[in-house]
């Protein structure tokens, strides 16, 4: 690595860094204006994540879909695409997933591999028409994107309360099969965190190593020279799109075939609720590189799940924890907040 | 370029107004009353509007805020804790809108001096939204996803009437509407000349001694002030309660709103209202006789975003925006 690479992801890991604190000394603030101990509550929240192994599988638990959402993201944007609808595409993954695993009955093994294809290839469906928009209309994806996701909301809801409905329990779709589950390897902890895993490593050789993600790349970077150089910015626009809807959508299928105990959707969109949103904090302190998302999946997974506990021991609302991921993305947003700080002094 | 522009401001306006009158008409048919109908078109238009009209002066400064979600949430709750506290509902309305004002500041502070991607920061003032209020709802009222204030904070709509029948309007309402005079101010003031020119060319400007950063913190804070109102507007003057979820996405649409109208703080009004008014048909349809067994609720609910994605569609193409749009502005 030369020593300007080293220096830049010095100063990214330093940006990350001081967001990380921010987040948390805002958290900190929120909780003594309402009541709250802070000293109690971080340090059960970090216990509740990582303090013990039990704990730390949990924490990858949630990290599973966390860093599939953030693919989505980060995709988006080595592409220039602000891509925040991998909410409404992993409602549809999961219902696909539903559909395959839940409503059909197939020979275990194809049956998995049969619901998560079908979850992502729903996931990916519900991209394309947010990349049209945007290749053929100018439409820009943020709105898209967020029009699809109640779109997306509606027409879930009404498949999970109608035409998937379980016939015993009104509020939720019927269970995945047996046969198409992922394999249990402790707490709620499947082989599902593993297939997140690879499809991380994938979208980065993809990104790093293929002709078509050198192509996505350029354009994110440089539009300008991307023209020049005769790539087509709609071909472009619709491969990251499509990449981060199988992203999103395979979200869909860990959450139903991979997370133990309901094994199924509700119509509240329990248990998949928020997660897409919330891969976007996730993308961005990784500096939406799909590798580093694994990483910091399993960090922001382990505040999600300690959450918990910090909600058990110091009666904080877990939710504060996505109040501070957004703290985070309004802190990572900022090239140099200590340029801030001086630019004021100027 | 002025004509054509007041000649589309016409066409949007009286195109708006034809597509309600055959809506209304296709509803007499089935037995409705067109009263109620527009009355809650008005009610569902007024938040879009405020924060629509707002966030078009901003971006015309050269600001974008795609955090008018976060903002109305965020607003919505302070709205009713104010309200509370001081036992007002106008007072709550003030205050969402002070709310409203800061979170702008802020906002414009971290994009003006802090040069931040604008569009990440705002994305960012979303995910707050959605943890906090949650979050807000437990730690103020002690009870989870819901709150419900006692009625008579309440900000009352007075009786008028009309053609169609008698209707309630909200006086946000009015404010709303009266947000068109924005457009006087953007297109016919020197005030507006620098708002205009700062999105278009901030270095003219700065050369004439005007301070960029100044105007694009005065409109960040007044398109904030204009969002905190509509999020407050929603439990206080609309729904009366408070929910998790209670703002269902119409940051966003008022976002399309802005995008529809190129800008044009008339057309975002007219967008706002065809936003609204699809809204409140979808409201309609869902409780009518005779369709709500045919249509399944869930399919009316997706009326509004459908509505706004084919409207964005068709819309789009050709809309000029701001030169320096989104981009920071450092001195040389």
């Amino acid at each position: 690595m030369s020593l300007r690479r080293a220096r830049l992801l010095a100063a990214d890991l330093g940006q990350s860094t001081v967001a990380l604190g921010l987040g948390f000394l805002i958290g900190a603030l929120l909780m003594i204006v309402f009541g709250y101990d802070p000293v109690k509550a971080y340090p059960a929240l970090l216990r509740g994540g990582f303090g013990s192994s039990f704990a730390v599988l949990e924490s990858l638990a949630f990290s599973t879909p966390l860093m599939l959402t953030a693919v989505t993201f980060a995709v988006g944007v080595r592409g220039g695409l602000f891509n925040i609808g991998a909410e409404g595409q992993m409602y549809v993954g999961a219902i696909g997933a539903v559909a395959v695993g839940g409503a059909l009955t197939m020979p275990p093994g194809l049956h998995l591999a049969a619901a998560t294809g079908a979850a992502m290839l729903f996931g990916a469906a519900l991209s394309v028409p947010a990349a049209l928009l945007k290749m053929f209309r100018g439409v820009h994806e943020v709105v898209s994107t967020i029009m699809l996701n109640f779109v997306a909301l509606w027409l879930v809801t009404y498949l999970v309360t109608y035409q998937l409905g379980d016939p015993s329990r009104a509020e939720r779709a019927i269970p995945a099969q047996l046969t198409a589950r992922y394999s249990v390897l402790g707490g709620t902890l499947t082989a599902a965190f593993f297939v997140a895993v690879a499809f991380a490593v994938i979208t980065f050789v993809f990104l790093w190593h293929t002709r078509i993600g050198y192509e996505v790349r350029l354009v994110g970077n440089n539009p300008e020279t991307a023209r020049y150089a005769g790539i087509s910015a709609r071909k472009t626009a619709l491969v990251s799109f499509v990449v981060g809807g199988l992203a999103a959508g395979l979200t869909g299928a860990t959450q139903i075939l991979g997370r133990p105990p309901s094994w199924t959707l509700f119509a509240t969109m329990g248990p998949v609720r928020t997660l897409g949103f919330e891969g976007i904090g996730v993308a961005l302190i990784a500096r939406n590189h799909p590798l580093a998302a694994i990483v910091t999946a399993i960090f922001y997974g382990g505040l999600q799940n300690g959450g918990r506990l910090m909600e058990y021991e110091a009666a904080v609302p877990t939710e504060l924890v996505t109040a501070i991921n957004g703290i985070l993305i309004i802190a990572l947003a900022v090239p140099s907040v200590v340029g801030l700080i001086r630019r004021r002094r100027a | 370029m002025s004509s054509g522009r007041r000649r589309s401001t016409l066409v949007g306006l009286i195109g708006s107004l034809a597509v309600v009158a055959i809506v209304g008409f296709v509803l007499n048919l089935f037995g409705l009353r067109a009263n109620t109908l527009i009355e809650t078109a008005l009610l569902a238009m007024t938040p879009l509007a405020l924060a629509a009209v707002g966030e078009c002066v901003n971006e015309k400064a050269g600001v974008i805020n795609i955090g008018l979600e976060g903002t109305f949430l965020i607003s919505a709750v302070s709205g009713v804790f104010w309200a509370e506290v001081l036992g007002s509902g106008v007072g709550g309305l003030l205050f969402g809108a002070l709310t409203g004002a800061i979170i702008g500041l802020i906002l414009g502070v971290l994009s003006v001096y802090g040069r931040a991607q604008q569009i990440i920061a705002g994305m960012g003032l979303n995910i707050l939204g959605l943890g906090l209020v949650p979050f807000l709802l437990l730690a103020i009222w002690a009870f989870p996803g819901i709150h419900i204030f006692p009625g008579e904070l309440t900000v009352p709509r007075f009786p008028v009437p009309t053609p169609v029948g008698p209707m309630s309007i909200s006086p946000v309402t009015l404010i709303a509407i009266g947000t068109v005079v924005l457009h006087v101010v953007l297109y016919r003031t020197l005030i507006g000349l620098r708002i205009r020119a700062a999105g278009e060319k901030p270095e003219a400007i700065d050369v004439l001694g005007v301070k960029v950063d100044r105007v694009r913190l005065a409109t960040g804070v007044l398109g904030g002030a204009l969002a905190g109102l509509g999020g407050a507007f929603m439990p206080l003057a609309w729904f009366g309660g408070l929910v998790r979820e209670i703002t269902a996405g119409r940051g966003f649409i008022a976002l399309a709103a802005v995008v529809f109208a190129g800008l044009q703080p008339t057309l975002a009004l007219a967008a706002a209202f065809i936003f609204g008014f699809s809204e409140a048909l979808a409201f309609t349809i869902a409780v009518t006789p005779g369709v709500k067994e045919v249509v399944p609720f869930h399919f009316v609910q997706m009326l509004p975003y459908l509505v706004t994605l084919a409207a964005l569609a068709v819309a789009v193409g050709g809309k000029q925006f701001p030169l320096a749009l989104g981009k920071p502005y450092v001195r040389e």
